[in-house]
């Protein structure tokens, strides 16, 4: 019992750092209809701001919110520069730069920071909480990150569902051109979903770096299962991405944990033929298939 | 009023449109009719700053909007339908007439009121997705949603086209109803020349993008020769 229980608890901590990073990947597709393979290294970089700062001595929430500015920042200068050029343009084009951007950020990390793996501090306590004499796998900091996911999810859909600025956002996304004729600033919305992205991609960095062992490729092995993640969702609907990171979440801790650590690639892909062979738009979506 | 002078406009080596010559009177129905690739819809584009002209002017009550962008027009007045409508299907009945009201600033819940009233059968489908809409519900949404900005100038592109005629002369007594009642200027884009003719004051012609005919709505519908040569009934 003890270990079904530790093992469920770990697959939703598991699920909701994927649902994080494919809830980044979700808000960029949503508004340009881009996936940007870049995300990665781009938390990577804003990690990175956040870990300098801690190892200087700065307050540890400072150096967080830093760099959740940092993306935001980023995403907003990244969509303006390098990708407004190649919007509306064949989308292999914006696939072939964000593959682009993937490895500049990269060996960019790896000039500035180095590759030596570097202690990221935890956001709380470490230790399993205890109920009773027994002590279960889920952790304060755990319970951050879950809490992280959550909030932000729900502060998404609500701007989406319920804000002024969520309905442009969603118009820009969906028809450009009447958009535009009715006010909306195109430009300005498409800007903001690729700086809310980054926002949220910094968020899945720190909330993956913390309380482990970071160096520029310590977010390679989360990469694929976002990506999965976000497909099984629907890559249109933030919820298809919570929903999609927790699905794959629970599935790859119980294989880990009841089978082999050795078959969860495996499983992650047979969880996605299966979904896009019932549901070829993912799980979240309207009835018309995805143009990718 | 809007006003156009000698406009001229094109698709790289193609021109549309060559020294246009117009004015859309206030409180009244302006036609501009013309066969399919008469330049009706780079027109409209041109005036609503879609596409940009290579000549000419475009005049709104005084002021020059000549090389305006689009999405400052509706907070100028001037409000464009474009060709094919442009409901975005993925947003709700309610969230496209809303997003229409954005264009002043904040939406006002007397303007949603009054467009359900114009339009009852929008009324009843408020939170459905915009996408199950018929196409004469879409064409009330798109009308509705461009009133939402509660423009001076209304320019709409073949609000006939593809629906029953029962349903267009519905639409079209309604823009009569908002040009005598309110004052509403309309540049209305048909090919279907005779129900247009029917509900406009004025009527211009357009062939290969030159303005051919320029009279009221009474004298092109009675010129038997300019109705076979370039309106087609
Ligand atoms: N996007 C475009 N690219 C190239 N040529 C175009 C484009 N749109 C329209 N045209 C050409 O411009 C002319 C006028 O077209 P249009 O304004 O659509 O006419 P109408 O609306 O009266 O049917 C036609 O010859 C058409 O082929
Ligand atoms: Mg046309």
């Amino acid at each position: 019992m003890l270990q079904f229980t530790n093992t469920a608890l770990a697959g939703l901590v598991l699920g909701m750092i994927f649902a994080a990073f494919a809830l980044a990947l979700v808000l960029i597709w949503r508004s340009t209809r881009i996936l940007n393979f870049a995300q990665a290294p781009m938390a990577v970089l804003t990690t990175y701001i956040a870990l300098v700062m801690i190892e200087d001595g700065r307050p540890y929430w400072l150096a967080f919110v830093v760099a959740l500015l940092a993306g935001l920042v980023l995403g907003a200068v990244l969509e303006r520069v390098v990708i407004r050029p190649v919007e509306g343009k064949p989308d292999i084009n914006a696939v072939i730069l964000t593959l682009g951007l993937f490895i500049v950020f990269k060996s960019g990390a790896e000039v500035i920071f180095g590759t030596k793996l570097r202690t990221y501090p935890p956001t709380f306590g470490i230790r399993g909480i205890e109920i009773g004499d027994t002590t279960i796998g889920i952790t304060t900091s755990d319970f951050f990150t879950i809490g992280a996911v959550i909030a932000t999810l729900v502060l998404l859909v609500a701007l989406f569902r319920f804000t002024d600025l969520g309905l442009k956002m969603r118009a820009a996304a969906n028809n450009q051109e009447v958009a535009g004729l009715l006010g909306v600033k195109v430009g300005a919305m498409l800007t903001l979903g690729w700086a809310l992205a980054a926002v949220v991609g910094s968020l899945s960095g720190l909330l993956i770096a913390a309380g482990g062992l970071v160096q520029p490729s310590y977010m390679d092995s989360i990469v694929v299962f976002g990506f999965i993640a976000a497909v099984i969702g629907g890559l249109e609907s933030p919820a298809g991405a919570v929903v999609g990171g927790l699905l794959l979440g629970f599935s790859l801790s119980f294989v880990s944990g009841y089978l082999s650590a050795q078959l969860v690639a495996l499983v992650a892909l047979g969880i996605l033929m299966t979904v896009l062979t019932l549901r070829p738009g993912g799980l979240f979506t309207a009835t018309q298939g995805r143009r990718v | 009023m809007l006003t156009i002078t000698e406009l001229t406009a094109g698709y790289g080596p193609i021109t549309a449109l060559r020294g246009v010559t117009l004015t859309a009177e206030q409180g009244r129905i302006t036609a501009v009719l013309g066969a399919n690739g008469a330049g009706k819809t780079t027109l409209l584009r041109t005036i609503s700053g879609l596409h940009r002209s290579t000549s000419g002017s475009v005049t709104l009550d005084g002021s020059t909007v000549t090389r305006v962008p689009a999405e400052k027009m509706p907070a100028l007045g001037m409000s464009h339908v474009p060709e094919g409508r442009g409901v975005i299907t993925e947003l709700t009945v309610e969230e496209n007439l809303r997003l229409g009201g954005l264009a002043r600033g904040r939406v006002k819940a007397d303007d949603l009121t009054r467009i359900y009233s114009l339009f009852p059968p929008l009324d009843e489908r408020r939170h459905v997705a915009a996408a199950t809409l018929s196409g004469g519900e879409r064409q009330m949404l798109v009308i509705g949603r461009a009133l939402m900005a509660r423009p001076t100038l209304l320019l709409l592109d073949e609000p006939s086209l593809g629906l029953a005629p029962r349903i267009v002369t519905q639409i079209f007594e309604l823009l009569k109803g908002l040009v005598d009642n309110e004052g509403l200027t309309v540049l209305l884009v048909e090919q279907n020349a005779r129900s247009a003719l029917s509900v406009a004051d004025h009527g211009i012609v357009l062939n290969l993008g030159q303005v051919v005919a320029d009279d009221s709505a009474a004298t092109l519908a009675a010129d038997d020769q300019l109705r076979h040569a370039y309106l087609g009934f």
